[in-house]
């Protein structure tokens, strides 16, 4: 009470000096706030920058010896020793493909067999707990017996990669479907659709958007197994630089290598979060 | 393009023992309106998901036009309450939805397809749609929604449309709107239309028969015959619409057992000895 009856009496003067509260920008640090984009990317190129500033004044310091930790310049200088080395460009595209071989593999049984998983229970009780259980199996430990069974070209390589990837991705996939409003099945239903018809017009379209998510996700996972699948008698590929760097202590070119994967990873990233944008326009 | 619809003993038993329904007759006219009411848990929905073939009844027959039926056909189409429509089609391909389906495309000639087509233009017209027919549905209000969702229902010729709380998430005045352009499409259309609802004011507005069910075990109440011809936005305040209002929901209230709100905020307030 006394409170107020001190703003009530306040003189303009006083009043004048405390402005009034402005509502013009929302403010940064409210749960589930808004941030304009350009301000998100500032951020996250600070980000970037920061971790890029630490890491230099670290180096810079001297206090860490260079084969443990290397400085921004040498890492930059084994990037210029490898791409005049010739290797590049090539060790980048054998990586991507068998990435890519293992995650497309992956795509193409893992989204009708999820897609039916979410349709259909029986389908669900014949798959899904036996997929829970492999996807605890560790693919590391595969390495040998992908050995034994493949040999030592390249499908031995896509082969890891793909069970590094596929058990989860079927799982994520069946989740999308389940999620499909039930309205929108049964009203599909009532206007006559039959089973095909609703996996086909209803399931699958409106899952779409969330299968293409889910394939972004596990995408990471594909690039995660890379490392060890070039531990399989590879000669080429990423992987086998920095496993290869490892063996020279070439701390440097073990930075490049791990720095080019995220760096792939990220524009891939990018690029099918733009696409999501323009395949769904209607999404909300 | 109508017909009549008839309920013998309908019983429901969920798996586990639950009684949702005990034994439901009911008779209805070709092109008759019957709204269901009843207390939260009678079974109302339950009901009309048997009838539209969504849910398997424990007992009983459907006959459609004196034709027993089994399963969900497009003779009996259904709106729903929300999150029906589909997203990533516009209005007008959300209302042709049905056209894309074998049951109602396959073999059609080009009378039909012709025919079809104008049907759609009629809806969109009708619904009041025309403006937002390239539309996506986020882009729309909740009340438009509803609308495209009955027109898609329609779309499909039904001789009995099914409406579980088609306006349950609309706003009173939105839902007003509705109502006169439901009793429209009555007009227009002459479907035999069986509508699921909580709300007895917008049960009696739009009816010419209100079933009042009650619950454990779900089983039909009473039944009241609406006996007001035309419908406009006084009739709501009219004696005879308020008294059989009151009639309706002290039978609704009679039947879930609840006791009057005055005693129980009485309780709450005075203190107790």
């Amino acid at each position: 009470m006394t409170e107020r009856a001190k703003t009530v009496s306040a003189p303009p003067a006083a009043r004048a000096a405390t402005p009034e509260p402005q509502d013009r920008r929302a403010p940064l640090w409210v749960v589930r706030g808004r941030m304009d984009r350009g301000r998100y990317i500032g951020f996250a190129l600070a980000s970037f920058l920061g971790l890029l500033v630490v890491w230099a004044l670290i180096a810079a310091a001297g206090t860490i010896n260079p084969l443990f930790l290397p400085g921004p310049l040498a890492v930059v200088r084994a990037l210029v020793a490898w791409w005049r080395s010739g290797d590049l460009w090539a060790d980048i595209g054998i990586s991507v493909w068998r990435v890519m071989a293992g995650f497309a593999l992956s795509a193409v049984i893992a989204v009708p067999l999820g897609l039916y998983i979410g349709a259909y229970q029986p389908v669900r009780a014949l798959f899904e707990p036996i997929m829970e259980f492999a996807r605890y199996l560790p693919a590391v430990a595969f390495v040998p017996l992908v050995l034994l069974w493949f040999g030592l070209g390249e499908s031995a390589k896509i082969a890891l990669i793909w069970i590094g990837t596929f058990f989860q991705m079927v799982l994520m996939i069946s989740e999308d479907t389940t999620r499909v409003p039930m309205a929108q099945i049964e009203a599909a239903r009532t206007l006559g659709a039959s089973n095909a018809e609703i996996i086909r017009l209803v399931l699958f379209r409106s899952a779409m958007p969330a299968m293409l998510d889910t394939l972004r996700i596990t995408l990471g996972f594909a690039w995660t197994y890379l490392v060890v699948a070039e531990l399989i008698a590879a000669n080429s590929g990423l992987g086998f630089a920095i496993l290869q760097a490892q063996r020279y202590l070439q701390t440097d070119k073990i930075f490049v290598g791990i720095m080019l994967i995220g760096i792939i990873g990220l524009i891939t990233d990018q690029v099918l979060r733009r696409l999501h944008k323009l395949l769904f326009p209607w999404l909300p | 393009m109508t017909a009549s619809v008839v309920l013998q003993s309908i019983t429901k038993t969920f798996p586990g023992g639950f009684e949702a329904l005990a034994p439901i007759d009911l008779a209805l006219e070709p092109g008759s309106f019957t709204a269901i009411v009843g207390a939260s848990g009678c079974g109302k929905s339950t009901l009309l998901r048997i009838i539209a073939g969504l849910e398997t009844r424990s007992t009983g027959r459907i006959l459609i036009d004196g034709e027993p039926v089994a399963g969900p056909g497009r003779d009996r189409t259904m709106v729903f309450q929300d999150y029906s429509l589909y997203p990533w089609l516009t209005v007008m391909q959300n209302i042709r939805f049905c056209r894309t389906l074998a049951v109602h495309a396959r073999g059609a000639t080009d009378a039909e397809i012709g025919d079809a087509t104008r049907r759609s233009v009629a809806l969109l017209n009708l619904m009041g749609l025309a403006r937002v027919e390239h539309a996506y549905p986020k882009q729309l209000s909740g009340g438009m929604r509803q609308r495209v969702a009955i027109a898609r229902a329609l779309m499909a010729r039904p001789a009995v449309l099914l409406m579980d709380e088609p306006f349950g998430a609309l706003d009173a005045q939105t839902r007003e709107v509705m109502h006169d352009l439901i009793l429209h499409v009555k007009s227009a259309e002459r479907r035999t239309i069986i509508f699921v609802t909580h709300d007895v004011e917008e049960a009696i507005y739009l009816a010419d028969r209100v079933v009042v069910l009650a619950p454990h075990p779900g089983r039909i109440d009473s039944i009241e015959d609406i006996p007001f011809t035309a419908r406009h936005r006084d009739l709501r305040l009219d004696p005879a619409f308020l008294s059989l209002k009151r009639r309706i929901t002290d039978r609704i209230r009679a039947t879930a057992g609840m006791t009057s709100d005055l005693d129980d905020l009485k309780s709450l307030t005075e203190p107790a000895g």
